[in-house]
């Protein structure tokens, strides 16, 4: 197995366990930190992918900034675990009915994306094979800045809409 | 590695994600879910960007990081605005629509 294989498994693997972790845990603090877990093997992979500024920016904002804010708002709230009791009485998949169906789905689609999947060519096309990577800042900047500068532009509202409405909705009223 | 190794695990951490979103009783595991989802889209994006040699799949995956920002900033709002209404994170107890 090369180092490029071997690392993309490492990694990989992080980032399915954390993610797994995630869903399966009862308590949410854990599942905050192992998604913080997961974030760090995607940055790896990043990293693998040759776009390490993305890989920077993934741990700075998502595992830095956004898990943070969710940390905070868990341990603010006091969040109750969830008790399994709780969790058959008002689950919607504990009707049996719901449950058959909804595994036939599934089922279905897991065999569809296969079928797809092996019928799609080029997927064993390694990533780096035919182009060379663009993983420079300043490259990076300027299609930003001249391409998607409209999106950029309009992403700037959305923060600043997103930001009032985070303030406004958590505000504590006085009647 | 292939284009075929990073879609397969793309897929993978977005079926996590979605079963997460089906299976937990919990607003706030809830909205990780969707972050697990977002980062998968991201990852298959930086896939198919490297494999084109295009710098526009890490843009995108700039603008979908950015997204994801906003929705935890105004979703975390929203989860502490229901939980002062009524002392519970589960989303069945928030059916006051329901007739």
């Amino acid at each position: 197995m090369s180092f490029d294989a071997l690392f993309f498994y490492a990694f990989a693997a992080v980032t399915v366990i954390g993610s797994l972790l995630v869903v399966l845990q009862k308590n949410p603090v854990y599942s905050v930190l192992s998604i913080i877990a997961a974030f760090f093997g995607l940055a790896g992979l990043y990293v693998l992918l040759e776009a390490p500024f993305v890989a920077v920016v993934q741990i700075i904002i998502y595992a830095g900034a956004i898990m943070v804010l969710f940390l905070f708002v868990v341990m603010l709230l006091n969040v109750p675990r969830e008790d399994a009791a709780e969790w058959d009485r008002s689950h919607p998949l504990y009707r049996p009915m719901a449950v058959r169906i909804g595994a036939v789905l599934a089922v279905l689609l897991a065999l569809e994306l296969g079928w797809a999947l092996s019928r799609t060519a080029g997927l064993s096309a390694g990533v780096a094979d035919d182009s060379p990577a663009v993983s420079s800042v300043a490259e990076l900047g300027k299609v930003l800045f001249t391409d998607y500068m409209f999106a950029f532009e309009v992403t700037s509202i959305l923060i600043i809409a997103a930001m009032v409405g985070a303030v406004v909705l958590a505000r504590k009223r006085e009647h | 590695m292939s284009i075929g190794h990073y879609l397969v695990l793309s897929g993978l951490l977005f079926a996590i994600g979605t079963a997460g979103v089906f299976l937990r009783r919990n607003l706030i595991t809830l909205l990780l879910s969707v972050e697990i989802m977002l980062n998968a889209v991201n990852l298959a994006f930086v896939a198919f960007g490297r494999q084109l040699g295009e710098v526009d799949g890490q843009i995108i995956t700039f603008f979908v990081m950015t997204v994801a920002a906003a929705e935890a900033a105004v979703g975390l709002a929203l989860v502490i605005g229901l939980f002062r209404h009524r002392e519970s994170l589960n989303p069945e107890a928030f059916t006051s629509l329901k007739w």
